[in-house]
């Protein structure tokens, strides 16, 4: 039911400013140096190595495996298969919580997929097991694979994503059509795309005893996967310590327990010393996620005025044959544009792949990318300019729902954005544009648009008696900067610079600070480190307050303000004192404060809240040729308060390159006779090199948002991805009139 | 078997002992001789994470095989600072504007990175053209995408250094 205005809800204070600088990484010096330790980096005494052997067909049984000949090889220590794994404390075939997915870790000899695991070879050096994985010399009873819409199996899935509603309608879709003057039908189908972290999924196990594991490897929710682990090995969680000071990129690849690690931990456990394990590049497509294919269909009825009067989103979404993660693709179209009537649907398709899972902006990218090239098309159809009408359909309060927006700056974007780029004066019309060496030029848009999850979090801040602060939380940094914007957002409740602020993160014996996706980790470990430094103050105050030997005595916490590592009366700002004098005078060695992610929840009901953002390119086409290169892209973006821009900007760029990626580049090439993947690799799997990106440009919208949370933040992680997949194909169609229909775009689609 | 090599590494001269001519430059550096700066992104010659100087010039470590390098001076991230371990360290100035430009995320690349555009600066042919070094870059990939603010960086470096040449010439 539409809210015809929300309830009354008292904004969130206005909190007071010393971030917001653009402060360069704390971890800079280490990431320079060589000096950030990653997984594999890690070599305790004694280590072993580990490597899975995996499966070349992608359906049917393990019939032989030469583990004869593995052992004899020089170095091998041991061949675990079906016959001999030693037994886990859960079954794998049964999920495990939300994120559990149902994973391969021998328990029998049948194949699911192309790289699943089918024994793990345990050796003294590197090359050694590598050698040994070799020598198995697998035989298979292979089963047809079935790789695509004709051969894999339909179904109606309960749920889209990580369970969201598979259907969901809005108003009355057969009179939004019959109201139509016309019908603009899009076709767009979106590969399988790996995540392909730099950084190859990595551990180092240690078990001290039988109950006590210590795990080196990059993890993006440590404090679930900690419980997690403790569950299949049986043993009491805090017997499990993760550690992940640094993750070379996960992109939602590195939540989620795979195979070939559980394997390597049962084998530390089993041979008694450490065992270190990394995927090679091959192996990660497979048992670690991806970005599932998707064929989507997108119906708009127009009205005479270019006004959409029904958007019909439907999808078919490929996942395993085990295991359900369909990429939530349709609904993309549920919060973007203004519409009386939505139907987002979607159809589930299985394949003899490994699991789909996550990866940046799940679901709103391919989403994104079909809709915004269904919009420009209607556009097309209407005879008006693709902003034009995106005007024309904009979204006052949240279609659907008719829930107000917290804030959405979107206008701003697409204005500052266009004005950048120089939109204006664009010819309707395609190929009417070249540049001096007769390359087609053309100029296409999208919006960009991304949710704003939270996610529980807690935090601990200690002042310590020389005035200086610990802050601690089991966060994660993958890249984002984290570690810099959630320091700064505790320095900021502490009243110290960042330098004073010791920021311990990374590691799953600190408070939970949940998980390191939906672009939400900086608001939902940002608040709980904030409410941890307004806890700490507020006892610092506390004892300042009940000392009739101090400046402050009968202030009340009410009545001081924390700046520079001094509490300062607020009614006499002249009566002060550090934090290090109140302490000493008490005889406190600390105080330490505790605080979770909280926000309004009647807040977040009655509002709709989304970070918004326009995205133009500019590209060239070779007329003869088809190669298309993209020239410029210029991001306006509007995501709250922006805690670091320096930091936010990076996140920008890297989302609109994985958005160029999906429209000129990624796609993994299955085989259809075997199920194989043919690009399994970096070369043939192709992701933007340096020479590909040769302008990008991000625009920090100013936004003030009262009621997302009481810092004001969105998140800035995965937006950048949306909006450009789609803009960028507009603006081939515009440089070349041909309308595409699917991704990456092929040059023998242009020719 | 095992061979023994005479290898300097990052300046200091070092005997190492190979017992398995398989081992490549990569995986000596990392798993026997503790230097894990460079790292393994594909262990094929298709990214540029285990970038490393060998005699001057940027190789993919990962692609070379140890034995063939007896003699060899090799050039690592971790002996590209000056003396003073952390904190206290001469950051080599690609360094340094790697991190004033964010030049990375995640840092997984960036060792590969750095070591490449250090090769890049000592060849010379890259100019002031942003084009040129992006082409010249490309070798080193980087999936967080921080494309932008390597090639700002290493043009930063390129016009540091042109400009320390023209001092020292007036
Ligand atoms: S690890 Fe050597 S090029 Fe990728
Ligand atoms: S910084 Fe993450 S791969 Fe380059």
């Amino acid at each position: 039911m539409p809210l015809d205005s929300p309830a009354p809800i008292a904004p969130y204070p206005r909190h007071g400013s010393n971030s917001g600088q653009p402060l360069t990484r704390r971890d800079g010096e280490l990431k320079v140096t060589g000096r950030a330790t990653y997984a594999a980096d890690n070599h305790p005494a004694d280590l072993l190595y580990a490597v899975t052997a995996v499966s070349s067909i992608a359906r049917g049984r393990v019939t032989a495996l030469d583990v004869a000949a593995a052992k004899a090889h020089p170095g091998v220590v041991e061949v675990f298969t079906p016959a001999n794994r030693p037994p886990l404390a859960h079954d794998p075939d049964v999920k495990l919580g939300m994120f559990g997915f149902r994973i391969e870790v021998l328990q029998d000899d049948g194949v699911r997929y192309v790289n699943q695991p089918i024994a793990l070879v345990v050796a003294e050096t590197l090359e050694a097991a590598v050698e040994g994985a070799a020598l198995l010399n697998q035989q298979y009873e292979a089963q047809p694979a079935r790789t695509g819409l004709d051969d894999g199996e339909r179904y109606a899935p309960a749920a889209v994503g990580v369970g969201a509603p598979a259907h969901t309608a809005y108003g009355d879709l057969d009179a939004g059509f019959a109201a139509a003057d016309q019908i603009v039908e899009t076709d767009i189908t979106t590969p399988a795309q790996f995540h392909n972290a730099m950084e190859p999924h990595s551990v180092v196990a240690q078990w001290d005893g039988d109950d006590h594991l210590t795990l080196d490897m990059g993890n993006q929710a440590l404090v679930m996967s900690r419980d997690a682990y403790a569950v299949y090995f049986g043993i009491p969680a805090q017997n499990v310590l993760i550690r992940s000071p640094f993750l070379g990129g996960g992109f939602g690849s590195k939540a989620i327990l795979n195979g070939p690690q559980i394997l390597a931990i049962l084998a530390a456990r089993q041979l008694k010393r450490p065992v270190k394990l990394a995927l090679s590049r091959a192996q990660m497509y497979g048992p670690v996620g991806h970005r599932g294919r998707t064929w989507q269909r997108l119906r708009l009825g127009l009205d005479g005025e270019g006004r959409i009067t029904a958007l019909h989103h439907q999808s078919t979404a490929a996942t395993s044959s085990f295991e359900d993660f369909l990429e939530p693709a349709a609904s993309a179209s549920l919060h973007a544009y203004a519409s009386p009537a939505i139907l987002a649907e979607t159809q589930g398709l299985r394949l003899d792949t490994g699991t789909p899972g996550p990866m940046r902006a799940p679901g709103e990218a391919s989403g994104s990318a079909a809709l915004e090239v269904a919009i420009d098309a209607a556009a097309d159809a209407c005879g008006m300019d693709p902003l034009e009408f995106r005007l024309l359909n904009y979204a006052e309060t949240e279609p659907g729902t008719g829930r107000p927006y917290s804030s959405k700056a979107l206008r701003e974007c697409y204005s500052e954005g266009a004005k950048r780029f120089g939109w204006a004066g664009r010819p309707l019309q395609p190929r009417q544009m070249r540049d001096e060496n007769g390359m087609l030029v053309g100029w296409g848009m999208g919006t960009a648009l991304f949710p704003c999850p939270h996610f529980p979090a807690e935090a601990r801040a200690t002042l310590r008696a020389d005035g200086t602060a610990l802050v601690e939380t089991a966060g994660v940094d993958m890249g984002q900067g984290a570690w810099t914007a959630l320091a700064q957002i505790a320095a900021e409740a502490l009243g110290l610079d960042p330098e004073q602020v010791e920021f311990r993160s990374g590691v799953s014996d600190l408070p939970d600070a949940g998980v390191a996706g939906g672009s939400g980790h900086t608001a939902s470990a940002g608040l709980a480190l904030h409410n941890a430094g307004e806890d700490a103050i507020a006892r610092l105050a506390e004892l300042a307050g009940a000392d009739p030997a101090s400046p402050l005595f009968g202030a009340g916490n009410i009545g001081v303000v924390a700046r520079a590592g001094r509490l300062h009366r607020r009614d006499d700002e002249g009566r002060s004192e550090s934090y290090a004098d109140i302490l000493a005078r008490t005889g406190k060695s600390m105080v330490v404060g505790t605080g979770r992610m909280a926000r309004d929840d009647a807040a977040a009901q009655a509002w709709a809240m989304y970070s918004n953002g326009a995205v133009f390119a500019e590209v060239k086409v070779d007329p003869d040729l088809g190669v298309v290169r993209v020239t410029r892209l210029v991001g306006a973006f509007a995501a709250g308060r922006i805690i670091n821009p320096r930091l936010v900007r990076s996140q920008y760029y890297g989302g609109m390159i994985w958005g160029l990626s999906f429209a000129l580049h990624e796609a993994a090439q299955t085989d259809r006779r075997t199920g194989r993947i043919m690009n399994a690799d970096l070369s043939e799997y192709r992701v933007p090199v340096n020479a590909d990106v040769p302008s990008v440009e991000a625009i920090l919208v100013p936004e003030e948002d009262r009621y997302v949370n009481p810092l004001g933040i969105k998140g800035v992680g995965e937006i950048g991805v949306t909006g450009t997949v789609g803009a960028i194909a507009n603006a081939v169609r515009h440089a070349t009139g041909v309308r595409v229909s699917r991704f990456p775009i092929r040059i023998e689609d242009l020719l | 078997m095992s061979l023994s090599l005479r290898l300097d590494i990052n300046g200091e001269p070092r005997i190492v002992e190979i017992d398995d001519p398989r081992i490549t430059l990569l995986d000596l550096l990392r798993e026997r001789l503790a230097l894990t700066g460079a790292k393994k992104g594909c262990d094929r010659g298709q990214c540029g994470a285990c970038t490393v100087l060998v005699d001057g010039r940027r190789i993919n470590s990962c692609l070379t095989l140890a034995v063939s390098l007896d003699g060899a001076e090799i050039t690592t991230i971790e002996g590209l600072a000056g003396d003073g371990g952390v904190g206290g360290e001469r950051l080599h100035p690609v360094q340094a504007a790697f991190i004033r430009h964010d030049g990375f995320q995640c840092g997984f690349c960036t060792p590969g990175q750095i070591m490449s555009a250090v090769g890049l600066l000592a060849e010379g042919h890259a100019g002031a053209d942003p084009e040129r070094v992006r082409e010249l870059m490309s070798g080193n990939l980087c999936r967080c995408g921080a494309y932008r603010g390597i090639t700002e960086a290493v043009l930063d470096a390129i016009a540091a250094e042109a400009g320390a040449a023209r001092e020292d010439a007036a």
